[in-house]
């Protein structure tokens, strides 16, 4: 038997993008601040994301003071809890989780996953960080300021946000008005890179339908993202001109403390569609990522090809589409028209199918997989069981007849905090334990990770599990103290207590994650270029970390899909993307 | 939002339906089946930067669409007063149409290889989109000048709100206008700034589709009006 050698390349169609000059920088500055390269600035962007979501948690632990142990902080009174109130989840849902899920992981992977030397337009990725960082400052600002930053609630409901009264009603409001436009700006910088990049700088033979979920995932999203922005950057602009020159865009006539106001005929409720129109794709913005990182994840550490690709690519496509036609879900007391609610209810439920479809084909994936419980792993299976939890909550939420009781209940905080806060947040962790040793070449400690996962995992259930019980007591969310109420008993105030010292021990299990983070970065176990025995292209550079340029001198040519894992007949248990197929005889 | 909703559903299924064509009949998981096959699927037909221009005009439409759409719900309340618009607007259209002709000859000339006449028309497209710039600033004057403050009426804020907006968008366009006029004043040849007046060039077609649109609902907004 003789075997004919077989020309590979013969198979592959031609590049579809030339070779373009890369920007090479000559300086420690150049290559390190002003970094035009899309690894560095995935990794400025994670860290500021971090920085400033660590105030978040602050801010959130000082809340859950508060609300276990009423008047025992004189520095905690109604006006500055509020304020913690917003700040926390505006940074958490923007500044934290959308940059980094697209600024931080989409930067990162998405030129190495397609196998591609750098973003197409590397320069506007620069400047969408610089922008997105004078955001955050801008944001950070607004704690400084006579008055301190907006309480208003993350979502900013006019009248009252900007209104006397409202703690931050002059500046603090301007500057998260202001912060957020130009978080919008840097954002639409990075997402036209991120998308022309998916969709013309992929390496040869990298088909669409080769594409890891990752990708596919976080393309969608800022798809999403840059046609849902405006919404907010409308609105935004909108209230600021209201708030600073006295239009009444969203301001009706109204009195306030005695005195009639400028103010007359203006919509609250337009401010309410234009900001849910933003809103709840937002929400998707940060779980499609999720959705995409735990694909991945399962996969790899289950050695077995993810079950139902094509379903899961279209689950990412509806889900995208669908998106768009569930906002007012958000409005469901604002007094609209009950069709209306009718038609929201249904294409609210509609979207729990591909959303069911992609957590079926999860725990299939896992079906007699080989799983391997290391911690990016314990993390994706969290995320599957958090966003179930969650998600079945939104089932409650989405019909208007259970909706009305509930709204403005701890329940809705319980149940958005399952599913688009712990469950993304568990899939942040589990990629960053699992693409922490590429970033830098070493990898975590896995006790510390072990340590940091179960108290994450079971402390988040200590904290939002019981709060669905308040909700359906009736204790309403936002509230600085919830005293002398009839319908609230002594178990309640209890149960306060219980978790508020739950999310205290969650805090600090980050300690221990951000000690990790930073031990291993000096002494952490060497990783060796592909310590998962991945498939995907970010795993087969020639360096780990990888350098600038991404591939060394040729760019690396694709095969198969991303999920060739313990095929039958093969000498491992996975096939790079990049490998040749085998030679046939002739 | 009916109309948001309309114009994004409409963008969004676009984006869908050309993915899932990508995607149908397409089995990854066989091995070399759609090495081949796979040659054009997914690839866009155009220049990286053309289609992020693309992509930068669908966030564009939807930033637009959604201030009409703001536009038109706030319209139904009791308070609004319809405003009549400068008749001066008409000469700005007109500068904006023209601007437009120009960029149109200008790409016309650089792809004909003509320096001199891509020369003209972009000085003549910048001039009149400045023109056009001046002539809002001046239709701004004449109503604050007759009363029609910002405050006075949500007709008079969403005029000043679009056109800022508007011409926010007109002065973007004017800075890569600069670089690329400077560029042909140096003397490059024309092949390497041809695709910078290309995008210009789209880019002015989408402003003066949108000024059209907003001047169209300015001048004659009760007619869109339905539910008043």
């Amino acid at each position: 038997m003789s075997y004919v050698a077989h020309d590979e390349s013969a198979f592959v169609p031609p590049a579809e993008v030339e070779e373009v000059e890369l920007y090479h920088p000559k300086t420690w500055i150049g290559k390190y601040v002003w970094s035009q390269d899309a690894k560095v600035i995935a990794i400025q962007y994670g860290i500021t994301a971090m920085a400033i979501g660590l105030v978040a948690l602050v801010l959130s632990g000082l809340m859950r003071l508060q609300l276990g142990f009423p008047h025992t902080f004189s520095f905690i009174d109604p006006g500055t809890y509020l304020q913690f109130v917003t700040m926390h989840g505006m940074i958490m849902v923007i500044y934290l989780l959308t940059a980094l899920f697209l600024g931080g992981f989409g930067n990162y992977l998405i030129p190495l996953m397609v196998g591609a030397r750098d973003m197409v337009f590397p320069y506007v990725n620069m400047v969408s960080y610089w922008v997105y960082l004078f955001a955050v400052l801008l944001l950070v600002a607004s704690f400084f300021v006579p008055g301190g930053p907006t309480g208003a609630g993350w979502t900013l409901y006019p009248p009252q946000a900007i209104l006397e009264g409202t703690p931050g009603a002059d500046w603090g409001i301007l500057l998260m008005l202001v912060s957020l436009a130009f978080f919008i700006i840097g954002f639409t910088m990075g997402g036209l890179n991120y998308v022309v990049t998916v969709l013309q700088a992929r390496t040869r033979g990298m088909t669409l339908m080769r594409l890891p979920l990752t990708v596919w995932a976080i393309f969608m999203a800022t798809i999403l993202a840059l046609l849902a922005f405006p919404a907010l950057f409308v609105s935004a602009v909108m209230m600021t001109l209201d708030q600073a020159l006295g239009t009444s865009f969203f301001m009706p006539a109204l009195v306030s403390q005695g005195q009639q106001l400028g103010y007359s005929g203006g919509s609250p409720v337009l401010f309410q569609h234009l900001f849910w129109f933003f809103g709840h794709p937002e929400v998707y913005i940060v779980v499609l990522p999720a959705f995409g990182i735990v694909s991945d994840l399962i996969s790899i550490h289950a050695r077995k090809n993810i079950f139902g690709y094509r379903m899961m690519v279209w689950a990412i496509l509806a889900i995208g589409g669908l998106s768009f036609i569930v906002w007012a879900h958000h409005m469901y007391v604002s007094g609209m028209d009950p069709y209306f609610g009718f038609f929201f209810a249904t294409t609210t439920l509609i979207i729990a199918v591909p959303t069911a479809i992609k957590v079926y084909n999860w725990v299939l994936t896992l079906w007699r997989g080989n799983i391997h419980l290391t911690v990016p792993m314990l993390f994706a299976i969290a995320f599957v069981f958090t966003f179930i939890n969650g998600g079945l909550t939104g089932l409650f939420l989405g019909n208007v007849t259970v909706d009305l009781p509930l709204s403005d209940t701890m329940f809705v905080v319980a149940h958005f905090h399952m599913v688009m806060a712990v469950s993304p947040v568990l899939a942040v962790f589990g990629a960053i334990y699992h693409w922490y040793p590429k970033i830098t070449g070493r990898m975590l400690d896995d006790t510390l990770g072990k340590i940091h996962f179960w108290v994450t995992f079971i402390g988040t259930y200590a904290i939002y599990y019981p709060m669905h019980y308040l909700g359906i007591l009736g204790v309403p969310r936002r509230y600085y103290a919830v005293q002398n109420l009839d319908f609230v008993p002594q178990s309640a105030h209890d149960l306060n207590v219980a978790i508020t010292i739950a999310a205290l021990i969650v805090a600090a299990a980050q300690v221990v994650f951000l000690y990790n983070l930073v031990h291993s970065y000096f002494k952490g176990k060497p990783s060796g270029p592909n310590p998962w025995r991945a498939t995907t292209l970010e795993w087969q550079t020639p360096e780990t970390p990888p350098k600038h340029g991404n591939f060394g001198p040729q760019l690396p040519v694709v095969y198969r899909w991303a999920y060739d894992y313990s095929v039958p007949g093969a000498p491992e248990d996975f096939i790079p993307q990049n490998q040749p197929p085998a030679r046939k005889p002739a | 939002m009916t109309i948001t909703l309309l114009v994004l559903a409409a963008i969004m299924a676009v984006i869908v339906w050309w993915l899932l064509r990508q995607t149908v009949n397409v089995s990854p998981w066989v091995e070399q089946q759609s090495i081949g096959d796979g040659h054009d699927a997914g690839a866009v037909p155009l220049h990286p930067v053309k289609l992020g221009l693309g992509v930068f005009l669908a966030v564009a439409t939807s930033l637009f669409v959604l201030l009409i759409s703001a536009y038109f719900m706030r319209m139904m309340a009791t308070d609004w007063i319809d405003l009549t618009v400068p008749r001066g607007l008409w000469l700005n259209t007109g500068a904006l149409i023209l601007a437009s002709v120009a960029m149109q000859s200008s790409v016309a000339a650089a792809r004909r290889g003509q320096g001199d006449a891509v020369r003209i028309g972009l000085m003549a497209a910048g001039g009149f989109s400045f023109l056009f710039l001046l002539g809002q600033l001046w239709a701004w004057q004449q109503l604050n000048a007759a009363g029609y403050y910002a405050t006075a009426n949500p007709a008079n804020a969403f005029f000043y709100l679009l056109t800022a907006m508007h011409g926010l968008h007109l002065l973007g366009g004017l800075y890569v206008w600069c670089r690329t006029t400077a560029k042909v004043w140096r003397g490059i040849e024309v092949a390497k700034v041809r695709l910078s007046v290309e995008l210009c060039t789209v880019y002015w077609h989408f402003l003066l589709l949108v000024w059209l649109v907003l001047f169209a609902l300015l001048s004659y907004p009760t007619p869109f009006a339905l539910h008043r």
